[in-house]
């Protein structure tokens, strides 16, 4: 679907987060010039069209002991990494999955995928079980786990954030 | 903050997805927590200045709403500190990780268009004197459901 300038004031007006007040949209709208009415059939439209893939509460995982933030590479060949990208999106313990360029030389790996957890080995052994059961396991991967997060917020898209 | 109760852990589990879009979507909520709309507000916001919570709201698909790509130095060690501050400080950059690889700092650039995260990366660039990785989505396979917590 296409967004409208006015979606797209909505959508940066919320990515500051929904208004935790009685009347959330209409508190929303009011600086967009938009009525509680108006918010609510946009929202849904973007949900609708899927340019709103989730809404709900937003959590942060690190507080709540899953500290194991593994971003998942593999080389998978092109020709097979469609394939790979759905099965491994099927996957419970996978959360993101991603293909991503090349960069010869000094980046080879075209395919990505998060799984968060809360221990480092465990999620190392959910990485290896995943490999083996999508049969996987004979492609190149590698396992970067996060260390210090320095900065996370919700994306800003639009001038007005 | 004291530790979450049963009510804390459904309010974080129970409605990642499809929050209610109605004029009181809190009094809904509490309607089916059998809380007080005033006492899901309240906990929301405590668990919001716990961090817990970043917030309540849209997780957009990706590029629909704008441009954004995701980037990583290889720096030296020494020299972490000063390079992921310079990146943190640029306002389209909203995740910034250290990670264990020689491409030790991974973040997100998300911009209104693809010029305008070339441009993000190019100062990036000449202020860590780094050659940036620039690894835009080709493609997305995932489906958002959120994520379960405790179960």
């Amino acid at each position: 679907m296409d967004l409208t300038p006015l979606d797209r004031a909505l959508l940066a007006a919320l990515a500051g987060g929904l208004p935790l007040s009685e009347r959330p949209y209409a508190d929303l709208g009011t600086p967009l010039g938009l009525d509680e009415a108006t918010v609510l059939a946009r929202l849904a439209a973007l949900q609708e069209g899927g340019v709103i893939r989730r809404f709900g509460v937003v959590v942060r995982h690190r507080p709540l002991g899953f500290t194991a933030n593994a971003m998942v590479v593999w080389d998978i060949p092109d020709a097979l990494v469609a394939e790979a990208g759905r099965r491994l999106a099927e996957a419970p313990e996978v959360r993101l999955c991603y293909r991503r360029p090349r960069r010869p030389g000094r980046w080879p790996y075209s395919l990505f995928c998060m799984v968060h957890g809360r221990d480092r080995a465990m999620v190392t052994a959910q990485v290896a079980a995943l490999a083996r059961r999508l049969e996987l396991d004979g492609y190149d991967h590698r396992i970067l786990f996060s260390g210090r997060c320095f900065k996370q917020c919700g994306a800003h898209y639009g001038k007005a954030a | 903050m004291p530790p979450l109760d049963e009510t804390d852990r459904r309010l974080l589990d129970d409605f990642q997805r499809g929050f209610p879009l109605t004029p009181r979507p809190y009094a809904v909520l509490g309607q089916r927590l059998g809380l007080a709309e005033d006492e899901v507000r309240r906990r929301l916001g405590r668990l919001h200045d716990a961090g817990i919570i970043s917030r309540v709201g849209a997780v957009v698909r990706p590029h629909t709403a704008g441009c954004s790509t995701l980037a990583a130095l290889a720096v030296p060690p020494a020299d972490l500190e000063r390079v992921a501050a310079l990146v943190s400080a640029q306002p389209e950059v909203n995740h910034n990780y250290q990670r264990d690889h020689a491409f030790n700092l991974w973040f997100v650039i998300c911009a209104d268009s693809r010029e305008a995260v070339g441009a993000v990366l190019e100062r990036i660039a000449d202020a860590s004197g780094l050659e940036p990785l620039d690894l835009p989505l080709l493609e997305d396979f995932h489906i958002d459901l959120g994520f379960p917590l405790w179960t």
